[in-house]
């Protein structure tokens, strides 16, 4: 089997799952770069989003549920802003980023609470679930989606933030909190609008990765949450396309790190596993700590590119 | 007012969220039951349920816990000593979780049990053996397979066959039933059901011969490993892991044409696999305690009582077809009953004096411990899963000489 | 004058420890493991680990300022020596089941041959220090990088490294050492804590961990109260200031980093003592996060706060609120409602009120001895102690 052949798979696969994280990533790089927060909830709140779609397409069908869905994220996300952020705005960075881990703590006891903590099966969404044949490698249509809807995604963001209102006030925002503030922006409603976007995302990349992997339980979003914040302090916090390319990198990395040992076995490299698959997710980790270390501004320095 | 505002928000908040969650099934009603009427005033005997209710094998360790039930409805009293005892099951819950179980076991021992069944999953018993050997209360495993639950507490029996049995009988399928020469293991990691399963099997198939891997608690991609077996030509994909992960690797299978079978050990025994099986085309095989049809008249029974009670109905998924666990759950309550019955007392260390000596035959077959606790048994059922019908279709009865 | 008054206010505090280890020991021997009355000292084991976790946070997130969550990892390396180093001889081989265990030496063993009953302490105390040094040392060699990252960055760092070193723990080839990703068990426990006294037994399950809980905080607050602490507080308050003023901001900074990673490490081993099992799997961030809503809950930059904080989070999850898991609380019976999982969203409700609305938590930055100077009535909390 050529090397091509063997790691192909690997690739598609991280592709897909990268894309997944970008749509998180975008939440997290767009609230740290207006209100300097790690939105330790983010996460959880995609979880959420996983959760509903399981109970609202018990007695909905598709065409109304997803929708409502988004819709119940969206608020979600707002609401969590307005109750558990928006009072600390004066208070130290510390405490809000406690409150952050508050609500995620709050997410993920309720979600145990109602699902019992047990497991629970992603409904199979038709045409984007099903089976497909890509460069002679089976996989499911939506893998192949996913980057293409990511990058439609993005390059709608990029638009909206360039070329509207809104989009302007967000970019004043994230440069100075407060002198924007004092131009008469109204900063309420730009952190708000913020929250929704980021959550509105969130809640479509739920839709991708839960198709692609069906399983919700209350811890679900913790680890793609974190890797997707990864994404963006690798990509350069507040840049979007960087946190894009970032959820990316990460994603396919750690595909291929899954699939190392297999892939040095059947090219001779090493003759048995060495168990490389262990480090999957401590690699993103890793690679946060080099980046933080050496280029703490990310791949995309602050300054080159549009913050928002 | 803005704080009473915020806290009503979130007050909403919580009440929106659990109004989506009020038609999911709950676990067993209420923390302990009694069956019978208590006009007469009997007293009680408590039995502690050591299961997972929630996490990984939650699933598995509910209906696990039918089984007790069921047979605690059947025979809600004992005579003890001559005096007619109520029986009472206490629950708690291990989570599935090894740092949860210790806490876990010592909520049943200080609520005055006698003995303790449970649990499934062998990581939390393994876990909560020091608990129970520290308070002299004997627990009985039901399904937990691995040697070191008993091997290491002198408290600890179990009524299940052990891995280096199952792990030895799955690998001999493979290489004489299936015709493999390469197998692929998978595990999770720091699970001891799955980890040691995976040994044994790859002890008695030639560790040469197999590629092991583990997956770590929280994985939701499962793709990547379906890719390695394809990539490294395996024959046979070995993966006695949670139900909870078997459901989402039985997908993955299927639309990535894993093309090969996948062979488990007890835990797919469940119908969390039947129904993800079904309309697939995914070859599985299982080695277990019990077949469905085996004892006709208890099967009926049960499944009577299954489809009456909602609750019960809930925690099996949804329907009646039978788990092996819940039938060595429903055994594991009468091999309980008949050590209170040798003990002639409630006191754990009266039950313990005697439970070496306790036989009893159930539906999965005779029951009799050996000098470290284990359970004799020499026979495991292997079935594979019918992807048309969704049932499991007998093989074979699996024996090593 | 003042001193005078430190000073006696220093023996009073002497005073009521002893006293309460006294208790400890009394009530160790009264309740035994099938009471009801057990979850008391049930909570007393796992609310000093927690306490002493808490406590250890505090000093870095609370006193100096550095926002870390790498708390998980500190604890499941302090957990891992602690085990691995006090595992028997004849019970090694069971416990590495699937490998050929590397290190064999168990302390407790090596002096009690020499020394008999007071060399197992001894072994079992060594092990513990030790415990404690490894997760300093790495605390060290991860503190070389990341404490000149800034405050957010610095949080997700440390929680990135939690994360790197349950990997490693877990990494198959390190199985002869750490037994894979498997349970450690078997070694040097709470519940085979006793001592012979002529013919009695005096078990000290809960006295083990109470003590070293104790002592290791009497530790901390004495360094809070040194020239450190004061360095670690100014360090807090404004870094500009404190580096003009003459302190070393890179050299504090890392005492603070390391001491609270020592003691995270002995908590760990407690921890390991007290659940008689070690596993990476279970010292996951979720961890670290509930440590820092006891300290939170506490009040940060609280010591006697952080206790508090501790023995109440670990009393509600684990006993008081139990009924809210299992059909009836406080002579409610509603099993619809109060099912598996309830007790934690009433929990991390609470949790989230104490965030928003009481941000100084239960003793803001006082201590205990501060509410007795203002006024002369005695705190409640004392007695759930």
């Amino acid at each position: 089997m050529s090397l091509v052949r063997t790691v192909l798979p690997y690739i598609i696969s991280g592709i897909s799952v990268g894309g997944q994280y970008a749509l998180i990533a975008i939440g997290y790089t767009m609230v740290y770069g207006i209100l300097r927060l790690i939105n330790f909830a983010h996460g959880d709140v995609f979880m959420v989003a996983g959760l509903m779609m399981v109970y609202l397409t018990a007695s909905l069908p598709l065409y109304i549920s997803i929708p409502l869905m988004i819709i119940l994220t969206v608020l979600i996300g707002f609401t969590i802003e307005r109750v558990a952020y928006k009072p600390l705005r004066t208070a130290p960075r510390m405490s809000v980023m406690i409150s952050a881990i508050g609500v995620s703590y709050l997410l993920q006891n309720l979600a145990l609470y109602i699902t019992g903590g047990l497991n629970k099966n992603y409904p199979a969404i038709p045409w984007i679930s099903d089976r497909i044949t890509v460069l002679g490698m089976e996989t499911t249509r939506v893998t192949v989606i996913t980057p293409f809807l990511t990058i439609l995604l993005v390059v709608a963001l990029v638009f909206l933030i360039n070329h509207t209102k809104i989009g302007m006030a967000m970019r004043a925002v994230s440069v100075d909190f407060e002198t924007s503030q004092l131009m008469g922006i109204k900063i309420n409603n730009v952190i708000s609008a913020t929250f929704i976007i980021g959550t509105f995302l969130a809640a479509v990349g739920s839709v991708l990765y839960f198709t692609n992997y069906p399983g919700v339980v209350p811890t679900s979003g913790a680890m793609p949450g974190l890797k997707a914040f990864v994404a963006a302090v690798f990509g350069g916090i507040g840049s979007i396309p960087g946190a894009v390319i970032g959820a990316f990198i990460i994603g396919i990395c750690e595909s291929i790190i899954k699939g190392l040992d297999t892939i040095l076995i059947v090219n001779g490299a090493i003759t048995e596993q060495i168990g490389l698959a262990t480090f999957s997710d401590a690699f993103t980790f890793i690679l946060l700590i080099v980046i933080l270390v050496f280029k703490p501004t990310g791949l995309f320095g602050e300054k080159t590119t549009d913050k928002v | 007012m803005k704080k009473v505002l915020a806290l009503a928000l979130a007050l909403i908040m919580v009440f929106a969220l659990c109004a989506c969650g009020s038609s999911s099934s709950s676990a067993p009603a209420a923390s302990s039951s009694t069956a019978s009427s208590s006009g007469d005033a009997n007293p009680v005997v408590k039995i502690g349920v050591f299961e997972p209710q929630s996490g990984d094998n939650g699933a598995g360790g509910k209906q696990e816990v039918l089984g007790m039930q069921y047979a605690n409805v059947l025979t809600p009293t004992v005579e003890i000593g001559g005096q007619v005892y109520d029986v009472e099951l206490v629950y708690a819950d291990n989570a599935s979780s090894n740092d949860k179980a210790p806490t876990a076991a010592q909520t049943l021992i200080s609520s005055g049990v006698s003995l303790v069944l449970g649990s499934y999953g062998s990581g939390v018993s393994i876990a909560a053996g020091d608990t129970f050997a520290s308070a002299g209360v004997p627990a009985i495993g039901v399904t937990c397979t691995n040697p070191q639950v008993t091997s290491d507490c002198d408290v600890y029996f179990r009524i299940c066959f052990l891995d280096p049995f199952q792990g030895t009988v799955l690998a001999n399928f493979a290489k004489n039933e299936l015709g493999a020469t390469k197998a692929y293991c998978l595990a999770k990691q720091g699970d001891d059901y799955s980890g040691g399963l995976c040994n044994y099997f790859i002890e008695a198939f030639g560790a040469d011969n197999c590629v092991y891997e583990q997956f770590p608690e929280g994985t939701s991609d499962y793709s990547t490993y379906i890719t390695n077996a394809q990539n490294q030509e395996c024959d046979v994909f070995f993966s006695p892991v949670s139900t909870e992960a078997a459901a989402q690797i039985i997908a993955k299978a299927d639309t990535q044409a894993l093309g090969m079978p996948i062979l488990a050990g007890d835990t797919w025994d469940s119908n969390v696999i039947l129904n993800a099986a079904k309309g697939t085309d995914v070859n599985i095989c299982v080695t277990t305690f019990y077949q469905e049809g085996a004892d006709a008249e208890f099967d009926a029974g049960i499944k009577e009582w299954i489809n009456g009670d909602a609750t019960a109905l809930a925690n099996n998924g949804g329907n009646d077809e039978l788990a092996a666990v819940t039938v060595m759950g429903f055994d594991a309550y009468y091999v309980a009953l008949e050590a209170l019955k040798a003990a002639g007392s409630t006191d754990p260390a009266d039950v313990l004096a005697v439970l070496p000596s306790v036989t009893y035959n159930g539906v999965t077959g005779a029951i009799a411990f050996d000098d470290i606790g284990d359970a004799l048994r020499d026979s495991a059922f292997v079935k594979e899963c019918n992807t048309e019908t969704g049932v499991w279709d007998f093989v074979t009865v699996a024996t090593v000489g | 004058m003042i001193e005078n008054k430190n000073r006696k206010s220093a023996w009073i505090a002497f005073v009521i420890v002893l006293l309460f280890l006294a208790l400890v020991i009394v009530l160790d021997q009264i309740i035994k493991p099938t009471d009801k009355m057990y979850m008391l000292l049930t909570v007393l084991q796992k609310g000093s680990v927690y306490a002493l976790a808490a406590v250890s946070m505090n000093l870095l997130n609370g006193y100096t300022g550095l926002f870390s969550l790498g708390h998980a990892g500190f604890m499941l390396i302090g957990a891992y020596t602690y085990a691995i180093f006090t595992i028997p001889s004849t019970a090694r081989d069971t416990v590495y089941q699937y490998y050929d265990a590397a290190i064999r030496i168990s302390f407790p063993e090596i002096f009690s041959g020499a020394l008999g009953g007071f060399g197992t302490v001894l072994g079992v105390a060594l092990a513990v220090i030790l415990a404690g040094l490894m997760a300093a040392l790495l605390a060290y060699l991860i503190g070389l990088p990341v404490l000149r990252l800034k405050s957010d960055y610095l949080a997700i760092a440390t929680l990135g490294f939690a994360e790197i070193i349950r990997a490693v723990f877990q990494w198959s080839k390190l199985g002869p050492v750490t037994n894979g990703s498997n349970l450690l068990k078997s070694f040097a426990r709470t519940s085979t804590f006793k001592l012979n006294l002529g013919g009695s037994t005096v078990s000290l399950s809960t006295f083990v961990p109470v003590l070293i809980a104790t002592i290791s905080i009497t530790v901390i607050v004495l360094i809070v109260n040194s020239t450190y602490g004061r360095a670690f507080k100014a360090i807090r308050d404004d870094e500009v200031a404190a580096e003009a003023m003459g302190i070393n901001l890179a050299k504090h900074k890392m005492i603070s980093f390391v001491t609270s990673s020592f003691f995270a490490g002995v908590a760990g081993a407690t921890m390991a003592m007290v659940l008689s099992i070690a596993q990476a799997n279970n010292f996951k961030s979720a961890m670290t996060y509930e440590i820092l809503l006891m300290v939170v809950l506490g009040g940060i930059g609280s010591i006697s706060g952080s206790v508090i904080g501790a023995m109440l989070f670990i009393s509600a999850s684990e006993w008081w609120l139990r009924g809210l898991d299992s059909g009836s609380f406080l002579g409610i019976n509603a099993p619809g409602v109060f099912r598996n999982g309830f007790r934690l969203v009433v929990f991390s409700v609470a949790i989230m009120i104490v965030v928003l609305f009481f941000r100084k938590g239960i003793m803001g930055e006082k201590e205990l001895p501060d509410l007795f100077r203002k006024r002369k009535k005695a705190p409640v909390k004392e007695a759930a102690e």
